[in-house]
């Protein structure tokens, strides 16, 4: 996962490098979990463009990242998401909390 | 061994998370004979590494035990059963409503069988509690059929165009 932060907006960016099931979801979250306690960022954005495969697991892990945000007051959103996997995320009506923008 | 479809294929692996790739990967390689199309090729995939993480995660939870995936292809339809020797499921329709799951705290969506029967053209679960669970999916390959008025106004198009 490559991680980039932008102190300006408290942007934390985080570019998933991997195939996202139950086996790899595992160290993504914890890998995601501490980048967000490090940085207590506004805003975590998760970068698909990479990800060729990726099934429920992805739900579960966004979710999660969704949850903890909330608590600490800031927002998730996705970015570079193939057609592929909106069919996964917009199958569990994840996409109105987190939603999917268009961007880079 | 003399197949009755038209190809036939077993996997056998334990129950390792690391294996969910390799089952997708190879059921996806086999169906590939089909000539399905990425988006088919992608919806396969996906139902296959649902089955076989519920199998993983809900079948044997933190035990060691076999998974079985078995391929048949009959005419245009490919059919992957994913069965394991678990615990098995106590209540099926309770299972396959969308975001069931029977372990929130590992963060599961419980979306596998929504997922399974969305992305399948066919969904069946067969379980007993203490034998373990058999899920058969199966999947239309739709062939595009290139129709003679078609060949010819292609044709007739190349003709205009010289």
């Amino acid at each position: 996962m490559n991680v980039n932060y932008e102190e300006k907006d408290k942007l934390l960016l985080l570019e998933i490098t991997e195939e996202i099931d139950h086996h790899t979801s595992e160290k993504i979250r914890r890998k995601a979990d501490y980048e967000i306690t490090r940085y207590m960022p506004r805003k975590v954005v998760f970068d698909f463009h990479h990800v060729t495969f990726m099934d429920s697991a992805g739900i579960g892990m966004v979710l999660g990242r969704y949850k903890m945000m909330k608590m600490l007051g800031g927002s998730v959103e996705m970015i570079n998401v193939s057609p592929m996997l909106k069919k996964v995320f917009e199958m569990s009506g994840i996409t109105k909390i987190c939603p999917l923008k268009e961007v880079s | 061994m003399k197949s009755i479809y038209e190809n036939e294929m077993n996997l056998e692996f334990i129950s390792k998370s690391s294996n969910e790739a390799f089952a997708r990967i190879s059921v996806a390689a086999f169906a590939a004979q089909l000539d399905p199309t990425i988006e088919e090729i992608a919806d396969i995939k996906t139902a296959v590494s649902e089955a076989v993480t519920n199998s993983i995660v809900h079948g044997y939870e933190d035990t060691e035990g076999i998974v079985k995936v078995h391929c048949k292809i009959i005419g245009n339809s490919i059919i992957v059963e994913v069965s394991d020797t678990g615990k098995g499921i106590e209540n099926v329709e309770e299972a396959r409503k969308p975001l069931y799951t029977s372990k929130p705290n590992l963060e599961r969506s419980g979306m596998g069988f929504t997922i399974m029967e969305s992305f399948m053209d066919e969904v069946k679960i067969e379980s007993i509690v203490g034998l373990g669970t058999k899920v058969t999916m199966k999947k239309l390959i739709k062939k595009e059929e290139v129709t003679q008025e078609e060949i010819e106004e292609v044709l007739s198009q190349i003709g205009k165009e010289q």
